[in-house]
């Protein structure tokens, strides 16, 4: 190891390194003449590499300004209008006052959308909003919160536990893959007949409880995080199985002599090497439960445990945007730059608390 | 060294163990043999322990396909009974019939397709073209533009969505005068661009090598022909992948749709099924008979996707990570 390091801290300095270390080097190396005592052979050096090496495919496409840019017109056109624009001009309207949309015209700057759908000041019109701080945050880190969590963890032992049988393996996977292929809003729907108050779930279990519409929203969780925890975890799993497969079956065979009990196998070998897939699943994950919408709509046909009608009580950050985009655009924009800023800094933090516990 | 007395072994050629004789282990007085078959018998429960953990969460992971299916066979009566059957006792096919008069699933089908169709190759020729420049040609300022184009990944859809929504009304495309085609439009082109699957392609593209490229340099083809005769048919497989998963995502896609379509006509398949009410006459309830027949007739054509492309499907789905 010492020895390779000083080879390479020789070929990289492309210094005359033959009487460097000469008198250290081994006999045994081919480039050491023993009598002389100095090598013999040339370290390469960058020098003399570049004249033999590509570097990369690049080097050898054409060097054509205007036919590389010509090619990507389309899409740079595309992307400035339907990405970058949108982008800014989203943030620029969360700062605007009596903005409509249907004319692109503003009267005056202001801050007073963010201290508005906080509740903290009211509109023109002396409305005070409370749907966006009594529902909106709180359903949404609440379904953070549970999900994510519970679906990786769900997800980690369904892989694992998949990895290791010996038979029916690549049917189980594509039977744990179904979820991932169908509607959401249709399988909103088969969920909220599941648990209708006449349900399958209520006769088995032998109560009348009810789950979906009307029913008390604390209750009304236990559906809806059943139906996102069964909809994400396929994702997960695919993602799980992928990078066990690429573990080295020598470190089970190292534990499996040591008779190392399971769950030991499981929490210093597997989850340490899989923490490159956890982290991006965790990632991903965070991101998107933040944006949870389209269960709901399955799920509730609206905001709220009693569909459109009543409080929106099941509503969540982007339903709110989503509610409010053609009649309130500025209040939708104040939610969007919000739900920007918390995601953008769930995401940094994951990074920050993962740098040390990952292992590339 | 030298000195040390050279230690002699008992030659095992000649002589012969007991075929009697049991080795056991001093603290627990446990033979091998003994050893050996409570490590074989804890594997195979543990096996079947685990078959038993799988198959409960695939039961359960099936079961709303499952009641789907039987719900959309059943009476209403049925399905509201104090009892649940598990098996319809009337087969009511005729749910099946009823629910094409009040879901209008053909015209939703047919918007669906169409959407689905010029997205999904508007999506592939600007990939294809841009992953291409990324890949193979050499220009300034072309790792700039990836690095932001990369960072627009980053980036939650919805701060998209308000402004594309006022960007898409001033083209003309949504309000009260829209026609069909503008519906269409409005559907299809800020879809026709995906960063994601750029990013997916160019690094296929990366992976085809070198000479190729200099051989077709040689024969004196140009970028053009080399890009379309040698480079999309190698990346075929990534192509498929993305054709099937851009399908699936306008098939799921909901919010868009619903925000920029003016009549229930003009809608897409999600939205379709979401607005639609199932009511039945006589009870004045919602017909749970008729809604689970829709949901299946919504369902089924993304698993015959599935069946057909699954390993693209999967594939793609491992390394894109992202759904529509």
């Amino acid at each position: 190891m010492l020895f390779n390091r000083r080879k390479k801290a020789i070929a990289s300095s492309g210094l005359a390194a033959q009487e460097l270390f000469a008198e250290e080097r081994p006999s045994y190396d081919p480039g050491y003449d023993p009598e002389n005592k100095r090598i013999v052979t040339l370290v390469s050096n960058h020098a003399s590499k570049k004249a033999y090496r590509t570097r990369g495919i690049e080097d050898i496409g054409a060097s054509n300004n205007w036919k590389g840019w010509l090619y990507l017109a389309p899409v740079i056109i595309l992307v400035a209008i339907f990405l970058i624009y949108p982008l800014i001009n989203t943030i620029f309207i969360a700062f605007t006052g009596g903005y409509e949309y249907a004319t692109g015209k503003f009267d005056y700057l202001t801050f007073d959308n963010f201290t508005y759908i906080f509740g903290l000041t009211t509109n023109a019109a002396g409305g005070r909003e409370i749907n966006f701080v009594n529902y909106a945050i709180p359903n949404t880190f609440l379904l953070v919160i549970i999900t994510v969590p519970v679906s990786i963890f769900l997800a980690l032992i369904i892989s694992v536990a998949l990895n290791s049988i010996p038979w029916f393996k690549k049917f189980l996977q594509t039977l744990f893959f179904l979820p991932y292929v169908t509607n959401s809003i249709a399988v909103g729907m088969v969920f909220s007949v599941i648990f209708d108050t006449n349900g399958v779930i209520n006769y088995i279990f032998n109560t009348s409880t009810t789950w979906i519409y009307g029913a008390d929203p604390k209750l009304a969780y236990i559906p809806l995080c059943l139906y996102i925890i069964w909809g994400s975890i396929p994702y997960k799993i695919l993602i799980f199985l992928s990078g066990l497969q690429g573990i080295d079956k020598q470190y089970y065979q190292a534990a499996m002599i040591d008779s190392t009990p399971h769950w030991k196998v499981l929490w210093k070998i597997t989850v340490p090497l899989l923490s490159p897939q956890i982290l991006y699943i965790m990632i991903t994950s965070f991101i998107g439960s933040f944006k949870e919408y389209t269960h709901i709509v399955g799920l509730f046909n609206g905001p709220g445990t009693l569909g459109t009608a009543g409080d929106p009580n099941m509503e969540t950050i982007v339903y709110y945007i989503y509610d409010n985009l053609s009649t309130n655009t500025s209040y939708a924009a104040a939610a969007a730059v919000f739900l920007f800023i918390v995601i953008l800094i769930f995401t940094a933090l994951q990074f920050w608390a993962s740098k040390k516990k990952v292992h590339y | 060294m030298e000195n040390t007395a050279v230690k002699t072994y008992p030659d095992f050629k000649k002589v012969r163990v007991n075929d009697n004789l049991t080795l056991s282990l001093g603290e627990s007085g446990k033979t091998v043999e003994a050893i050996k078959r409570t490590e074989k018998v804890s594997k195979a429960i543990m096996t079947v322990l685990t078959y038993l953990f799988i198959l409960a969460l695939a039961v359960i992971v099936v079961f709303p396909f499952y009641w789907m299916i039987i719900t959309s066979l059943k009476q209403n009566e049925e399905i509201r009974g104090a009892t649940q059957t598990f098996f319809p006792s009337i087969v009511m096919w005729s749910n099946y019939v009823h629910v094409f008069q009040v879901f209008d699933f053909g015209t939703y089908m047919w918007n669906t397709i169409v959407v689905a169709f010029f997205s999904t190759a508007g999506t592939l020729i600007t990939t294809i073209l841009a992953a291409f420049a990324f890949a193979r040609l050499k220009f300034k300022g072309r790792d700039a533009v990836f690095a932001i184009f990369l960072m627009t990944m980053m980036i939650p859809g919805e701060m998209m969505v308000i402004s594309n929504y006022i960007t898409v009304a001033s083209f003309g495309w949504v309000g009260q005068a829209q026609t069909l085609i503008d519906a269409y439009l409005a559907m299809i082109v800020p879809f026709i661009v995906s960063v994601f699957y750029i990013y997916l392609l160019r690094q296929n593209f990366k992976q085809i090598p070198n000479e190729l490229y200099l051989a077709a340099k040689v024969d004196g083809k140009s970028d053009w022909s080399f890009l379309w005769r040698v480079m999309v048919p190698l990346a075929a497989p990534t192509l498929i992948s993305i054709t099937i998963l851009k399908f699936m995502g306008t098939w799921n896609s909901y919010v868009w749709p619903n925000l920029v379509t003016q009549s229930r006509d003009f809608r897409l398949i999600s939205n379709g099924l979401r607005s639609s009410t199932f009511v039945d006459v006589d009870l004045g309830v919602t017909d749970y008979g008729y809604q689970m027949a829709a949901t299946v007739l919504v369902t089924v054509p993304l698993f015959l996707l599935f069946i057909f492309f699954r390993k693209y499907i999967m594939k793609g789905v491992g390394r894109a990570g992202i759904k529509g």
